[in-house]
């Protein structure tokens, strides 16, 4: 394998400000807004937009939760065993409020199908809309397309695009990994 | 990614201590689909058709298995035997396989019969679940109450657990007993000695004949009702006789050292093994144990439907 750092250190954190600033200028106070995570991976970019409108807003109430998507895929019964679900909290109610759903990394769109399909058992917003830190261009298998993007990568199927967090990895960083061809 | 180690639920024999923990981390995520504020479904099985076979009497079993299948989005096809061409003599098989060839994946089964679920899953293409069968066993109970258990406590690990009543003729019993055993629980039954099964000590539990005693060792007590209907001769003199000697009310229940909880698979006899006061009470989680059971079913389906066919 071999590593390409697309983003880290400063550069990773004046893009999560950039995402916020963008944020705040279609979603005022936010408190017609709500920002839901998806799970297992999209809950730390949630998380991390959600502390830094905090302190851009301070006495806003930013509401954040996390969202399960595992029973809604579309691949069940497709691949070798079933994902373990995990666990979806949501203290709020999203009937007629502005959603932003956030995931790390959007690539095929089958994930967000699967979460718009999820959120309707929770009520009808507004209206939705999709963040992504990093969308891989051109390999979209639905046509799906993000509201606000952190950093955009042409890649190839066979590579990976990994987020890391500090909370959870240890450091910010967006990596791309590319398989060593064989010569 | 994880995955059972069986195709089928047959029992809870067949179960590791890791299918069983990967059931209820599942089951965990149902109860959120269960308690969604708006669709409480999801569309996992849309592609899956389950068939509900039924050759013995249920209420809760049958309801619950229907109502997990429907909110996983399984179509769902209900068989009662009563009403079916078993009574004019068709075989297990046979009346299974032209079920099959309906193009179902899933049968759930519940039969008179000890083994029968067993028998099916060796002969027949589709994924067996056993809804109990005969006085063997009736894994999503013990499933459904050992999760209960996990639910109030936190943990089943260490804690004791007296199953009374009936043991004999209760499927209930032994597989309650073989999944609070693989989980790490201790496990006493008590009971007449003539609804005691002579050997079974060898599956590791405590034996009492005195309800009192039994109540002041442990931590939760489940009750069960006794099986009339599988009696063939009297195991005790009367029911009033069983009720004064293993009945529980709620001055025996306040009576004890701690507060233990009460369970009960039901249908309840109210005033035989339990009174009115006891099943109503705040130490009474039956109908969670009720409540747990659709989602212990809805991942014991999802997880089995997962595997690839």
């Amino acid at each position: 394998m071999q590593n390409l750092t697309l983003l880290d250190g400063q550069k990773f954190q004046i893009t999560i400000q950039r995402l916020c600033r963008q944020l705040i200028e279609n979603h005022n106070d936010f408190s017609e807004t709500v920002l839901i995570g998806i799970q297992p991976r999209g809950i730390y970019l949630a998380k991390r937009v959600a502390i830094e409108l905090r302190k851009i807003l301070p006495g806003s109430n930013i509401q954040q939760g996390d969202m399960d998507i595992t029973f809604y895929r579309d691949d069940f019964r497709r691949r070798g065993a079933p994902l373990i679900p995990s666990e979806t909290k949501m203290d709020f109610i999203i009937e007629g409020k502005k959603v932003v759903l956030m995931d790390d990394v959007l690539w095929s769109g089958r994930t967000i199908r699967a979460a718009m399909e999820a959120m309707l058992a929770y009520g009808r917003p507004q209206k939705v809309e999709l963040l992504a830190l990093v969308d891989r261009r051109y390999s979209r298998h639905l046509p799906i397309m993000p509201d606000y993007v952190g950093i955009e990568v042409d890649s190839i199927a066979s590579q990976k695009v990994v987020v890391s967090w500090t909370e959870t990895d240890g450091e910010d960083k967006v990596v791309l990994l590319s398989e060593i061809p064989n010569i | 990614m994880a995955e059972l180690s069986t195709r089928h639920l047959l029992g809870i024999k067949g179960l590791t201590a890791q299918d069983i923990e990967l059931i209820f981390e599942t089951a965990d995520r149902f109860k959120d689909v269960l308690n969604q504020p708006q669709i409480r479904k999801v569309p996992s099985l849309r592609d899956v058709t389950i068939a509900n076979i039924f050759f013995e009497n249920s209420t809760r079993t049958r309801l619950s298995f229907e109502l997990a299948e429907k909110r996983l989005s399984a179509d769902v096809v209900n068989f009662a035997a009563s009403s079916s061409s078993v009574s004019k003599g068709e075989t297990l098989i046979d009346t299974v396989n032209n079920i099959l060839a309906m193009k179902v994946d899933m049968v759930v089964m519940r039969h008179p019969y000890a083994g029968a679920a067993t028998f099916l899953s060796k002969h027949v293409k589709a994924q067996i679940v056993n809804a109990g069968d005969g006085a063997h066993e009736h894994p999503t109970q013990a499933l459904l109450d050992a999760f209960s258990i996990r639910e109030k406590y936190g943990d089943v690990a260490g804690k004791k657990i007296v199953i009374v009543g009936d043991i004999l003729h209760s499927r209930v019993a032994l597989s309650n007993i073989l999944c609070l055993k693989q989980l790490g629980a201790e496990v006493m039954v008590c009971g007449p000695t003539t609804l005691i099964p002579k050997y079974i000590g060898a599956l590791g539990v405590k034996i009492e004949h005195n309800l009192i005693k039994a109540l002041n060792w442990c931590d939760v007590a489940n009750m069960l009702r006794i099986q009339l209907e599988r009696q063939d001769i009297k195991y005790f003199p009367s029911l009033r006789e069983y009720t004064m000697l293993y009945g529980l009310n709620k001055e025996i229940l306040d009576s004890l050292d701690k507060e233990i909880t009460v369970m009960h698979p039901g249908p309840i006899n109210r005033g035989v093994e339990i009174t009115s006061d006891v099943a109503d009470s705040k130490q009474s989680i039956i109908l969670d144990q009720v409540e747990n059971g659709v989602a212990i079913r809805m991942a014991v389906l999802y997880l089995l439907a997962g595997q690839t066919p």
